[in-house]
């Protein structure tokens, strides 16, 4: 018989570290890291269920991206008096990487509550969901980047040379060059930063279920906010308002967080001016995001499961 | 060295109704002031200062009725619950086989649903596609496995739950009750790769409410009550306490052979 007496029990080594440890929460992004095989292959698993049993499958994506940057590109640009040339690869851009950010911002709220099952029956790191959801939106922006390729194409000599996006007061872009190679940290650093949304909002909407329909309301109402199917030039057009400079009106766009992320990404992708203070505010988000990720994941991580 | 212990451990679930898991409680309350008792979240004692200790070569069977506590102290040592308060400690791989509709993708094919739960278990996929001939030998599933998981009866559920978690020659195997859905056969077949692995230096801890597949595979229970840990000892003493009844009274002569049991013997209760 191997049962162990009660006399034995009471000698038993003392107990590990409690739940709450530094420690604990340092483990479990590690090892979900780690277990990269996992979450890769869930991340294309959800691609693929989503379109299971459609005939062109996950072209879908492509697709539907390239239908609205058309129409968007069209209507705004006649609205604005834009070149089409170049506004139609400015908002096609754009909203690619729109599609990424609040991807992460919305199905971030999602990752545990939509992974209980799994939570409840398997036991894996909890990192493991959040970089599943952050893979599958990083596929998904794969496939939206063809759009971005065929549009290169067709407006190429547009693009490399010196152009504005708004015709006489726009500012001067030095076009594509060299600088399009930025667009490869910039993704990275976009990707990392989907990390600590994806937990931090993951673990905040598991516990209240209020968060996902106010992140939902939000982002809606930033995305008109954020300089995507406009321009930040409209805000520097002395016209406007008739009277004074009109470049306060830039801080429109400067006190938004997701501004200076679409910027690090978009402007070396269209060949538009970069300036570096954007990816100092993104750096120092990052810093702060992943912090208050660490934080939440090392006093709730264990409670997530029973949240779900 | 594979082991479970768990030190005065509780598990206590929260139970947030529509309102109090809301911010809108959380913000009234404190403008409101007191509402009384209603600002505390309900608390469902699942389990209650569990003591336990488990080695290498045990093999566990969960006893209690529904809502004892089995399920959640068989979650609690897969890790999946860290418990409230006291602590708990799981050395080894773990491979829990709980709800068997749970856990699974319906939509997508039984293959890739073993790619998923090997995955999980700390496989990689290079080794899962070499297991895969194996659990399909074993799960008699053959070309079924093609198909979405939806088709599957209860019982062929249970087969490629149990044919990933043989395969993967875990060290510590949980299993909840719902493995019995399967068919006489396929069990022996089960039974010996089951009682195989818990030879090669494993555990195993089954919760389940059936005597016969309770001696087919453990020598030792755990009688749950009410998330306390009422009695822990031998099936067979357990089981006679549990029921009220020696179990081997009331089983059949072919069971009995089955589990190499002189019928004879029963009537001894030394001799388990």
């Amino acid at each position: 018989m191997s049962v162990t007496s009660t006399a034995e029990q009471e000698q038993a080594p003392p107990p590990p570290p409690s739940s709450r440890s530094w420690s604990r929460a340092r483990e479990d992004i590690v090892e979900g890291f780690r277990q990269r095989e996992l979450w890769g292959h869930l991340g294309w698993q959800d691609i693929k269920q989503r379109y299971r049993r459609s005939v062109i499958g996950p072209l879908w994506i492509t697709l539907s991206m390239a239908i609205t940057a058309i129409g968007l590109g069209l209507l705004y640009s006649q609205l604005f008096g834009a070149h089409i040339q170049t506004f139609l690869p400015y908002i096609t851009v754009g909203f690619i990487v729109w599609n990424f950010m609040s991807g992460c911002l919305l199905e971030g709220t999602d990752t545990f509550i939509g992974n209980e099952g799994l939570i409840k029956h398997l036991p894996a790191p909890l990192t493991v969901y959040a970089l599943r959801t952050v893979w599958r939106l990083t596929l998904m922006f794969a496939h939206n980047l063809v759009v971005y390729v065929i549009v290169l194409a067709i407006f190429w000599s547009d693009l490399t040379g010196p152009y504005r996006i708004t015709p006489v007061t726009g500012t001067l872009e030095p076009g594509i060059g060299l600088s399009i190679l930025l667009a490869i940290p910039a993704f990275i650093l976009l990707a990392i930063n989907g990390g600590w949304v994806a937990i931090l909002f993951g673990i905040i909407s598991t516990r209240y279920r209020d968060i996902p329909p106010v992140i939902n309301s939000l982002v809606s109402l930033i995305f008109f906010m954020t300089p995507i199917v406009w321009t930040t030039d409209i805000l520097t057009a002395t016209k406007i308002g008739g009277e004074g400079d009109g470049s306060w009106r830039i801080l429109i766009a400067e006190l938004n967080p997701l501004y200076h992320y679409v910027q690090i990404l978009r402007a070396p992708l269209i060949g538009t001016e970069q300036n570096w203070h954007h990816w100092a505010v993104v750096g120092g988000l990052t810093v702060v995001g992943w912090a208050m990720a660490f934080v939440v994941m090392r006093n709730y991580r264990a409670r997530v499961s029973y949240w779900v | 060295m594979v082991s479970i212990n768990v030190w005065n451990a509780s598990v206590d679930f929260p139970i947030f109704d529509a309102k109090s898991r809301s911010l809108k409680k959380l913000v009234l309350g404190k403008v409101g002031g007191k509402i009384g008792t209603e600002q505390k979240v309900p608390i469902i004692e699942a389990l209650h200062d569990i003591t336990l200790s488990l080695k290498e070569g045990d093999r566990v069977g969960l006893v209690g009725h529904n809502g004892a506590g089995k399920s959640t102290l068989l979650r609690l040592l897969a890790g999946i619950y860290e418990p409230t308060r006291g602590s708990a400690r799981t050395l080894g791989k773990v491979a829990p086989v709980f709800d068997l509709g749970v856990g699974m993708d319906p939509e997508i094919s039984g293959l890739e649903n073993i790619m998923i739960r090997g995955l999980f278990l700390g496989m990689t996929r290079k080794q899962m596609e070499k297991k895969v001939d194996d659990i399909a030998e074993f799960t008699e599933l053959g070309d079924y496995l093609q198909m979405p998981l939806r088709t599957y009866s209860t019982g062929m559920r249970v087969r490629l739950a149990l044919g990933v978690v043989t395969s993967i020659d875990p060290e510590i195997l949980l299993l909840d009750e719902g493995i019995g859905a399967v068919d006489a056969a396929f069990l022996a077949k089960a039974r010996t790769r089951l009682v195989d692995l818990v030879n090669r230096s494993g555990m195993l801890v089954f919760a389940s409410h059936q005597d016969d597949l309770l001696f087919e595979l453990c020598d030792s229970a755990i009688w749950m009550d009410e998330g306390h840990i009422k009695m822990h000892g031998s099936l067979r003493e357990v089981i006679t306490q549990y029921k009220g009844r020696d179990p081997f009274a009331s089983m059949d002569r072919e069971t009995l052979e089955r589990l190499g049991i002189e019928p004879a013997l029963t009537t001894n209760p030394s001799e388990v």
